[in-house]
């Protein structure tokens, strides 16, 4: 029965023990600059975590996260320009009142669609709503005509690259290829100083454990178990009475709203937000990083999305030509011989020696495995 | 038994006594009628097995009827209730469950587990968030689990089980469902003989109040079960009757053994 609890035992050590190091190990261990640092990469974990939802369980390979992760960013960084282009600011501008780029681009009056972002609530409610929007409408395109593997793959990556291509080419409207900069404050609060970057380091990660939270509540929710049947046999769950296009349009929703949010928290540690955040490259990273950490593991795609982002900082720090040929050959190496990355080394290996020291029986872990060497499907 | 001439006409006076009226059923791929004009009965309570060779439409029937595929023409009424133009799930829902030929289970999740999949409760996404794994629930699981052989293995990985016992699963989580019409695609191909047995045997234990189909070769385990055949060939009836009347059919005798 322990199946469908909340969260089981080792579950609950383990949340414990990543708590404690991102909520008091690396805040006591790192100066504000690396800790900050940190706290973008935890940005991206939500991304992975989505991820693993989507990909990991529901076997739906995105490789277009970072439209939704880029639209969460820009709906707080449209809030947060127009909040840093009050009248006052921008009293040099032949049209006070409205963003820069926006000035420069000879437009004179604010869009429609930047209005609501003049309040926090509903800017708030749009980082997530518009990615949930966009998502619902591609997977309901999508999932009910049965497109799905490969085919849906492509499709993100192509959209990813369409939407880089739009906000690039309605610079009036987005500030173009520099993106929307020069944020300054939060509700009069300003996010640039150090004890802001302090705060929203642990707002950060603070909503990145409820999210984890919800990840678990919905893998251990008969809806979890129905995503891991899908993965394996498709028709077998539609023939047993369910619309199976929903539950997919439902888990790639889901894997939206995560990326929506740590793409607002990104905007607000990072100070701004441009399109090379929400293009195919990007996108693909954050498919590296789940499957780094092991795209089974809730836990394990966000130890992968820190290390690997740890070792970009490291390798490109010294290396910076190196680096991407590094985190391809990283890719490989991951699908070639640890399917199940991270989190798989830890349960074949770390898991059977600590269970044999507390002298222990192994659980059954259902949706635990995947079969070997099928990792894109 | 005869099959009505003006469908439209008949079905609202004899509908009530069949579970199942197929009429006119056609279905083309590319110009090729894998089903031709088929027409056939079931009735309530009835094992009826199709036979027939390779090609012949047998496994087509079954996707028209549960809705994997697309009839080009014909009718399918279940309960008076036309099939062709509902979706699986709703096939499904209406009481009509298919086994693949291919034991089709879910190899990550336990035996529990998939038979839990397959009872039929809280099938939105949020009837599924939901979803609670109350007593009901865990005792039908055990009580189909002990009809499919299967009770001391519950909270095994499904992957672990031999074929036999797979292909008894897949029976499992369509009997959980409790459906009116139950259709079978080979159930006792790759079985050992003392599982072809086993199998009759839950056959039997299983057809109380419902209607079954089954496409199946193996001619001894038909004539232990079934209480009509009907013979395909190329997309039509072929014969239609007992096994007796069947195996005696000069046309059945022709196309077995004629070419």
């Amino acid at each position: 029965m322990k199946n469908t609890a909340f969260l089981n035992r080792s579950e609950l050590i383990a949340v414990a023990i990543l708590a404690v190091l991102i909520l008091v190990v690396l805040p006591m261990s790192l100066d504000g600059f690396r800790l900050n640092l940190v706290g973008k990469y935890l940005t991206y974990a939500f991304v992975a975590l989505g991820l693993v939802m989507c990909w990991g369980f529901g076997g739906i390979l995105s490789l277009g996260q970072g439209i939704f992760f880029g639209l969460g960013g820009y709906c707080m960084a449209m809030f947060l320009k127009l909040e840093a282009s009050s009248v006052e600011n921008t009293k040099i501008q032949s049209t006070p009142g409205i963003p820069d780029f926006m000035d420069w681009n000879q437009i004179t009056s604010l869009p429609w669609f930047w209005e609501p972002f003049k309040s926090l609530p509903a800017t708030m409610l749009l980082v997530v709503g518009v990615p949930v929007l966009l998502a619902f409408i591609l997977g309901f395109a999508m999932f009910t005509r049965r497109v799905g593997g490969t085919y849906f793959a492509i499709i993100t990556q192509a959209i990813a690259a369409i939407l880089t291509i739009l906000i690039i080419g309605q610079q009036g409207y987005t500030g173009g290829i520099n993106g929307i900069t020069d944020l300054r404050t939060l509700n009069g609060w300003d996010i640039r100083t150090d004890d802001a970057k302090f705060i929203l380091y642990f707002v950060s990660a603070g909503l990145l454990f409820a999210c984890i939270l919800i990840a678990y509540f919905v893998k251990h929710s008969k809806l979890g178990r129905i995503l891991v049947a899908m993965r394996d046999k498709e028709d077998r769950v539609r023939f047993s009475g369910y619309n199976v296009s929903n539950f997919k349009i439902f888990v790639f929703c889901l894997a939206a709203a995560f990326a929506g949010i740590g793409g607002a928290m990104f905007t607000l540690q990072v100070g701004f937000m441009s399109p090379s955040f929400v293009g195919i490259v990007p996108s693909i990273e954050m498919v590296i990083y789940a499957a780094v950490g092991g795209r089974l593991s809730i836990l394990g795609a966000i130890y992968g999305t820190l290390l690997v982002n740890w070792a970009k900082t490291a390798f490109s720090e010294s290396f910076p030509e190196l680096w991407l040929l590094g985190l391809g050959g990283l890719f490989i190496a991951v699908v070639l011989a640890f399917p199940n990355g991270l989190a798989g080394i830890y349960t074949s290996y770390a898991e059977p020696f600590i269970r044999k020291l507390m002298n222990k029986k192994p659980d059954i872990l259902p949706g635990g495995n995947i079969p070997q060497g099928s990792p894109a499907e | 038994m005869n099959p009505p001439a003006t469908p439209g006409v008949i079905s609202d006076q004899m509908a009530p006594d069949f579970l199942l009226a197929v009429e006119g059923l056609t279905v083309s791929f590319d110009g090729f009628k894998a089903v031709n004009d088929l027409s056939f009965y079931v009735d309530e309570r009835e094992i009826r097995v199709i036979v027939g060779p390779n090609g012949a439409g047998k496994t087509t029937v079954l996707d028209l009827i549960c809705g994997k595929t697309r009839a080009t023409s014909g009718s399918i009424k279940f309960r008076n209730r036309e099939l062709t133009k509902m979706n699986e799930a709703k096939i499904v829902q209406a009481g009509i469950g298919r086994k693949f030929q291919t034991p089709s289970i879910y190899d990550d999740l336990t035996v529990f587990e998939n038979l839990e999949i397959s009872y039929p409760k809280g099938r939105s996404v949020f009837g599924a968030l939901a979803f609670k794994r109350d007593a009901a629930v865990t005792e039908r699981v055990q009580e189909v689990a002990e009809m499919i052989f299967l009770q001391d293995r519950l909270h095994e990985r499904a992957e672990f089980l031999s074929h036999g016992q797979k292909q008894w699963l897949e029976i499992g989580m369509l009997l959980i469902q409790d459906p009116d019409l139950l259709m079978l695609d080979e159930p006792v191909a790759g079985m050992s003989v003392s599982e072809r047995v086993k199998t009759a045997e839950l056959l039997n234990k299983i057809i109380a109040n419902r209607s079954i189909i089954v496409i199946e070769h193996d001619m001894k385990f038909v004539e232990d079960i079934a209480h009509r055949v009907t013979v395909l060939h190329q997309g039509k009836v072929l014969s239609e009757g007992s096994m007796d009347h069947v195996k005696h059919d000069p046309k059945v005798v022709e196309v077995y053994l004629g070419h």
